[in-house]
């Protein structure tokens, strides 16, 4: 027999346990889902644009009854659980309805505040929080005219915008001196005030409610100055409480709210809480995003996964007030030794700040122009180190480049042909469609549906926007850890100090030990853990090839008609007549339908048969090459300018100093791809400042540059230092690279290392720590000893030739 | 149908991974998985047409190496969110024999 879980609550909270349950193990429970109010599961955050006349309640709606039964989900709308007996281990209803539960799950929510003033039982004062109040401020807009809205929070606004809407004359009451105290400093509070006075809304600062008046209806207020104020209508906003009654009753340990630990399990094992309803490391949550955290938790263990863990969210807010733009997220106040960025501009009415802390983004708060307020809180997130660009970072993410989208001012007034995925060719329209059609939520569901920003990413900015305008805030949130894959909930970091500390040494080690969900893992995970054990124990682990993507097992790059492209190595682009002609033959020999020379100053060559590899790498490695492993997360080329055996600028060997490069690095698997260049003078013609890690000669030594991509963003390195010889060169070079290669997560490139470590950092260890950088220096040799072998030899001399020849079909 | 062909010897073909077997009307790529199940697909993607064979196996699973679309090996449908359908055809193994029915 089934177990059986009950939810006490159909909130989003609740529910959304209930499809992370559903989809980690659909046949576990017998699940039983009660709830007050009369609808099915719908988005309570959309109720300001239902109030507003924008939405209607069907629009909200997030799980219609078919959806219930169809998960096998028995159901019971506007019936509260009245009573949970812990020693039967059932609840009972208000109707009488009793049932038994082997896991409990509460999501009660919260209740609004009503300020205990005489007169708040009086007809016509009510909170923000259901469809029901909703129903009654429509209601009461019909008839009445005059509404006071108490709390000049962000619920408060979002109420008495709806009841202007609907045609009252609202005044806001709010004990402190600016607005939305919670999220905003004073000089965007008063460019909020001023466009909603600019609306027709009216605002009583600095005042405090004492007396609600009337007979049985509401008729005005009386402030603790004596004065009084018309009204037909009060809506209380003031703020929320955790509805901690039912659990309390049953004797389950509560404080300010439902008491959890990081499982999301009460003091009563048997029973889970998720929601506004608990309290967690002393903090009540009630924006929808960390909802979301703890329900996936909460599902994890109530599978029996057991590895999930919670561990807080920070918030952040939008004002759902069309017309209106404004952001808000973390410690928006600045405290002793931070400092702020500021940018205002009162003709535009845009203000933006951030707080920085060690060039750290710790809060910021957007008006006027909110478009960048997922990539800031991004970056909060995430800790960036944003000294790279801390110069332009108010100017918004356009202005690094981003991929030909430079100029979109608002994602949300793009026409819906516009292109948002330049990649896979994907339309505004078709991601708004997918997203309202298909119920999506979060980013990495638009881009399985859509495949938009799947790709290269440079447009998943734009894509968390589109979400954010099309189903509202609190969805574009990711989760504050990001997990490597599905398979797991770990991070890349956890992985790689996982292998590190444990001393695991295979992929099935790695699995095990971090309780992978699946039993072979991946196409994502797998060529990241092989990746890890080979950086870590070079000399010990064996390299999987099934953990390889093709084009590394096969030692080239599979083109789109399944034929592969063969690049042998040409040493800092240097070659001769005879590497040339060898080149030529081999092309000949194979019928190579194309050659092309490379960006990175060497020969591709095109259009090669799977089977015929073995046999032209034979004879490419008797002509003296080796691979270019143009096809690998590794060292691809040392691009090189002439130099001053030529050139009248040359400032010194530039080309010999590129082909001692290449000798040490190649072969060296790295999280992404590597380039590098060597340029002779600061003219630059190798375009060594794009590149992962690039030499400037110049007269007195040698710039070195770490960090640039020519790729999707464009971004010039930064300079690391500059040293006086050529061994200087081949040790910082290698030193770097060993350290990109043990910290960086699989799949970074360099570009967005630096920028998510700091360049400080890495100057720390490469350049002011000479022990550590010798240190690094070494292990790179260490694993250069066995990376450096030429893998076409390897393979064109070995026996086992399977991976490239076709099965016969015997008669 | 009993025209069962033998193809290979089951070590013939990796765990976790696949070989090709050229017939005059298609490639088909046959797969071995951790448990030593064996399955055949015709080795095009339904999406465009990528080589399945050359791509990575996880369980009864595997993702095309052009564009990830992730392709059960048993129906030959591609996994959701994609929608599509390539070829299979029965496999058998005896005595460690791999059998392909065409």
């Amino acid at each position: 027999m089934k177990e059986k879980l009950v939810l006490i609550g159909n909130g989003m909270a609740g529910v959304r346990t209930l499809e992370e349950l559903l989809k980690l193990d659909a046949d576990k429970y017998d699940i039983t889902v009660f709830g007050a109010e009369p609808w099915t599961n719908y988005n309570r955050i959309m109720l300001s644009p239902v109030l507003a006349g924008e939405k209607t309640v069907e629009d909200i709606i997030l799980n219609d009854r078919a959806w219930y039964e169809e998960n096998g989900i028995t159901l019971h709308t506007g019936d509260p659980v009245v009573e949970i007996n812990r020693v039967r281990r059932v609840v009972i209803s208000e109707s009488g309805v009793e049932a038994p539960y082997d896991r409990l799950l509460l999501a009660t929510g919260s209740n609004p505040f009503i300020i205990p003033v005489p007169g708040a039982d009086k007809e016509g004062v009510i909170g923000f929080r259901d469809i029901a109040d909703v129903e009654s401020m429509l209601a009461a807009a019909r008839t009445y005219k005059k509404a006071v809205v108490i709390g000049g929070g962000l619920l408060g606004l979002e109420a008495a915008n709806g009841l202007m809407k609907n045609g009252m004359d609202v005044t806001v009451v709010h004990l402190m001196d600016r607005l939305m105290e919670r999220q905003l400093d004073a000089p965007a509070a008063a460019l909020l005030k001023a466009s909603l006075e600019e609306r027709g809304m009216k605002f009583l600062m600095e005042t405090s409610t004492s007396e609600v008046l009337g007979d049985q209806r509401v008729a005005g207020l009386r402030f603790a100055d004596g004065s009084e104020i018309e009204a037909d209508l009060v809506v209380m906003a003031v703020g929320i409480r955790p509805n901690i009654e039912l659990a309390q009753k049953a004797g389950i340990y509560c404080e300010k709210g439902v008491l959890v630990n990081d499982t999301m399990q009460t003091y009563d094992p048997r029973v889970y809480a998720v929601g506004e309803c608990v309290q967690h490391r002393n903090v009540c949550y009630g924006l929808v995003a960390p909802l979301f955290e703890q329900a996936k938790v909460a599902a994890n263990h109530l599978v029996e996964m057991g590895i999930a863990r919670y561990e807080g969210s920070i918030t952040s807010t939008k004002l759902k007030v069309t017309g209106i733009d404004l952001f808000s997220a973390g410690e928006f106040m600045e405290g002793e030794g931070d400092e702020t960025l500021v940018l205002q501009d009162p003709a535009e009415g845009v203000y933006k700040k951030l707080v920085i802390r060690d060039n750290r983004i710790k809060g910021a708060v957007l008006y006027g122009d909110t478009m960048d307020g997922t990539w800031y809180f991004q970056l909060l997130r995430e800790g960036t180190d944003i000294s790279a660009f801390r110069n332009t970072i108010l100017f918004g993410q356009h202005d690094l480049g981003d991929a030909g989208h430079g100029d979109v001012a608002r994602v949300a007034n793009l026409p819906d042909d516009a292109e948002i995925c330049g990649c896979n060719g994907v339309c505004k329209g078709e991601i708004v469609d997918a997203i309202v059609k298909k119920g999506l939520f979060t980013l990495d569901e638009v881009r399985s549906h859509t495949k938009a920003s799947a790709s290269c990413g440079s447009c998943t900015g734009l894509v968390e926007a589109l979400l954010a305008s099309t189903v509202g805030e609190g969805y574009d949130a990711a989760p504050s850890k990001k997990a490597l894959c599905k398979c797991t909930e770990h991070s890349h970091d956890e992985v790689i100090a996982a292998i590190r500390d444990q001393g695991l040494k295979s992929i099935p080690a790695v699995m095990e030990f971090l309780n992978w969900k699946t039993p072979d893992g991946c196409a994502t995970c797998r060529p990241a853990l092989n990746y890890y054990l080979l950086a870590r124990w070079p000399e010990e682990y064996q390299d999987d090839p099934r953990s390889r993507f093709i084009n590394e097992r096969a030692h080239g790059n599979i083109q789109k008609d399944g034929t592969y492209s063969v690049v042998p190595r040409m040493f800092g682009g240097l070659c001769t007549p005879h590497d040339l002609r060898a080149i030529a033959d081999v092309a000949e020999k194979y019928q190579v339908p194309e050659m092309k020379v490379t960006g990175g100053q060497r020969i591709d060559l095109f259009g090669v048969k799977k089977e015929d590899l073995p046999q032209m790498w034979k004879d490419l490695v008797d002509a003296g090459f080796v691979s270019g492993h143009a096809y690998g997360k590794a060292l691809r080329t040392v691009k090189t300018c002439v130099g001053k055996s030529w050139c009248r600028f040359g400032t010194q060997d530039s080309t010999g100093l590129g082909v001692k490069l290449e000798e040490l690095t190649w072969g060296s698997w790295m999280p992404h791809k590597f380039k590098m260049a060597v340029s002779g003078c600061p003219r630059n013609c190798a375009e060594a400042t794009i590149k992962d890690f690039g030499v400037v000669c110049v007269d007195s030594g040698y710039e070195l540059h770490i960090g640039g991509n020519g790729g999707i963003k464009v971004r010039v390195t930064d300079l690391l230092c500059k040293v006086d010889t050529e061994e200087e060169v081949l040790e910082y070079s290698g030193a770097f690279i060993q350290k990109y290669r043990e910290e960086a997560h699989y799949l970074e490139r360099t570009a967005p290392w630096v920028e998510r470590v700091g360049l400080q950092y890495i100057k720390d260890c490469v350049v002011d720590d000479p022990a550590e950088r010798k240190a690094l220096y070494e292990r790179f040799l260490i694993s250069q000893k066995v990376a450096q072998q030429d893998p076409w030899k390897k393979l064109a001399e070995a026996d086992d030739k399977n991976e490239f020849i076709p099965l016969k079909i015997s008669a | 149908m009993s025209n069962w062909i033998e193809i290979a010897k089951l070590e013939d073909i990796p765990p976790l991974g696949s070989r090709v077997v050229k017939t005059p009307d298609a490639d088909i790529a046959v797969f071995r998985t951790r448990d030593d199940q064996v399955f055949a697909l015709r080795d095009a993607c339904p999406h465009e047409n990528g080589p399945l064979s050359q791509g990575i196996v996880h369980g009864t699973t595997v993702t095309c190496p052009l564009h990830n679309w992730r392709i059960d090996l048993a129906s030959g449908e591609a996994l959701d969110p994609d929608e599509g359908c390539t070829h299979t055809y029965a496999t058998k193994v005896e005595d460690g024999r791999v059998y392909l029915s065409i």
